[in-house]
């Protein structure tokens, strides 16, 4: 099922939280949308399924205006973030409930059978008897996807799905997320504050910042073209310099970098950590080692330039380097943005 | 040698010896004696005496009284504690704080002011009286008195157990139970009630007890006509100033066995999970602040 957004405008008390969202979700689409604590991305996730209704804008489903539907007949599987689970019901009569108190009839043999199913699919079978509160985070929130998924909704919409979840469980529970979504097809959106989930998980992500959409694209295009600083800098780790901008070409503490279509005027340059390069002796602005972090896939450099500004470089395991040293670093690639954007 | 460790803070072995038994002396002579004291006045001149005075008709017929206000006001109350509880912690709404404020007011009214005003409201120089008089209803000195009057001393209880626990639930389970598909009423039977039933059956037992056992506010509108009128605790006032004493004592044996079963009650509701601590009750980690996102 196609979704379109279409100028969608949400305001709590004082507070607009969603400006103007604009937005289309193909049929089969894994869709995130990304974004910091206030950026509106729940409140849009909430109007899509109905929980909370758009000021103004529409939202359709297909071609029908779903916009006033209310959430029972919207035919949305939501899973949210603390799971939801009725804690007074088992876990398959948690699935179950969905097509108890469904208008569609079915005997009890085809519901027990439908849960067994569902609980296959969500890799639980056997655990239809405990209750939510007997069992792992990780696995609640299996149950709780069993469960939306149980009414056959036309999309599927995540609050969050692994924000309560620990490291390990939250990677594991991702592939597999992802390995469903391929098995049924289901148009999916789903709301994260964590760009390494969204980038990991869907085949398009929407980073919203503050009400708006500030950049939409494959994960490939907004890691390697993010538009705007705030993209660049939500994205990942990024080093700032200030700079000055004259005939497309940024002068960065003594490093030229050629840049496209920044006007003349300051400038701000973005650098990830992987993309500056360090040596002893050499060409590159001069740094002073503050500190250095072993982790366990590499080395962090924290450095000093001579102007003070703070900086990061990603280095191999095997670089012997030590704080207190100086140096120089080289910049590989950089995302150049004049000041202010 | 394990005496040797100071004491943990607050810890002293003198100071934990007196507090113990400052607080066993004091229960027992503010609590305990006094109820000993009921039991043996009533059986003082043995189980025959306290048979007849239970069997005399006034008394049964405070009983009876006793018994039917609380079979309205209850089930009255509760409907109110439950709409209260849920208009108070899933709706939005301006003044809220103000309501949740006049729910809780019957708890610091002193109950004979919540009798007088009613007087003042449903009396024949009150309000409504003549209104009332002219309809020929009769609220005061008669059976709707009382239950108002036990109703308004016993409003705040069911609401109040309800309140803390339908916070911390937040509205996910609701909104889940629409999402799926479930009405209204189906998702406030099969999901609402049976996560709030042990703490609203909590406050209904409170309820009921401190509702057997109102005088203040009953007292101002019953009027105390004997063997019409008169609830138990009313009655028991009234035997004792007849000087019958083993009739009071026996009288207030009952009213003290409802408060025992009361106390039964509530210790093996808590056991289920109710009173203040929910959180084994629940599955997952409770939202209590709702999402900051939105």
């Amino acid at each position: 099922m196609k979704i379109t957004l279409d100028n969608v405008v949400k305001t709590f008390d004082t507070f607009r939280a969603v400006h103007g969202v604009s937005l289309e979700i193909e049929s089969g689409e894994l869709l995130a949308l990304l974004g910091p604590s206030g950026s509106g991305k729940t409140t849009i996730l909430r109007m899509v399924a109905g929980l909370e209704f758009p000021d103004s804008g529409r939202i359709l489903f297909g071609d029908v205006d779903a916009t006033d539907i209310p959430v029972r007949e919207r035919g949305v599987g939501f899973v949210f973030q603390h799971y939801a689970l009725f804690p007074h019901m088992t876990v398959a009569e948690n699935i179950a409930f969905g097509m108890k108190v469904s208008k569609v009839r079915r005997s009890r043999a085809e519901i027990d059978a439908r849960v067994n199913q569902l609980l296959q699919l969500v890799k639980l079978p056997g655990l239809g008897n405990r209750f939510p509160s007997q069992i792992s985070g990780g696995q609640r929130q299996r149950v709780a996807l069993a469960r939306a998924l149980a009414v056959d909704p036309k999309v599927l919409l995540l609050d969050e799905p692994f924000g309560a979840l620990d490291a390990n469980v939250r990677r594991d529970l991702r592939r597999w997320l992802r390995e469903i979504h391929q098995e049924l097809g289901i148009t999916t959106i789903f709301v994260t504050h964590d760009q390494e989930e969204a980038l990991d998980l869907a085949d398009r992500v929407v980073i919203l910042d503050q009400g708006k959409i500030a950049q939409m694209g494959t994960p490939r295009d907004v890691c390697r073209n993010p538009n705007s600083a705030f993209v660049t800098r939500f994205l990942g780790d990024a080093n700032r310099f200030s700079g000055v901008s004259s005939n497309g070409r940024v002068t960065v503490a003594g490093v030229e970098v050629a840049t496209a279509a920044i006007p003349d005027g300051p400038a701000e340059m973005y650098v990830r950590p992987t993309d500056l390069i360090w040596s002893r002796e050499g060409q590159g602005v001069p740094v002073r080692i503050t500190r250095v972090l072993d982790r366990a896939d590499g080395r962090r450099i924290l450095a000093e330039t001579e102007d003070g500004t703070h900086i990061e470089i990603d280095a191999d395991v095997d670089l012997d380097v030590e704080a207190g040293q100086r140096g120089f670093v080289q910049v590989k690639r950089a995302n150049v943005y004049g000041a202010g954007a | 040698m394990t005496s040797r460790k100071p004491p943990r803070v607050g810890d002293s072995p003198t100071f934990r010896r007196f507090l113990i038994a400052f607080v066993l002396i004091v229960g027992t002579l503010l609590i305990a004696a006094p109820l000993a004291v009921i039991f043996a006045q009533a059986f003082s001149k043995g189980w025959p005496t306290f048979a007849s005075t239970i069997a005399h008709p006034d008394t049964r017929h405070a009983i009876f009284l006793t018994v039917v206000t609380a079979l309205i006001a209850v089930p009255i109350n509760t409907v109110f504690g439950i709409a209260a509880a849920w208009a108070l912690t899933k709706f939005d709404f301006r003044g809220k704080r103000l309501l949740t404020i006049l729910i809780e007011l019957p708890f610091s009214i002193s109950p004979i002011v919540a009798g007088v005003a009613y007087l003042f409201v449903y009396g024949l120089q009150g309000l409504f009286g003549p209104l009332l008089q002219s309809a020929d209803i009769k609220i005061l000195f008669a059976l709707p008195g009382i239950v108002l009057a036990s109703m308004f001393v016993t409003a705040p209880f069911v609401a109040r157990e309800l309140i803390p626990l339908m916070q911390a639930q937040g509205r996910d389970l609701e909104e889940a139970a629409t999402s799926l598909g479930a009405s209204g009423w189906r998702t406030f039977f099969y999901v609402t009630l049976p996560n709030i039933r042990w703490a609203m059956l909590y406050g209904i037992v409170l309820c009921n007890a401190r509702l057997m056992g109102e005088f203040g506010a009953v007292s101002v509108v019953s009027g105390n006509i004997r063997g019409q009128t008169n609830t138990l605790p009313l009655h028991i006032e009234l035997l004792y100033h007849d000087y019958q004493t083993v009739g009071a004592f026996a009288a207030a044996s009952i009213l003290t066995v409802l408060a025992l079963v009361t106390i039964v009650a509530k210790v093996l509701l808590e056991r289920q999970g109710a009173g203040r601590h929910h959180g084994s009750a629940l599955a997952g980690p409770v939202a209590v602040s709702q999402d900051t996102t939105r």
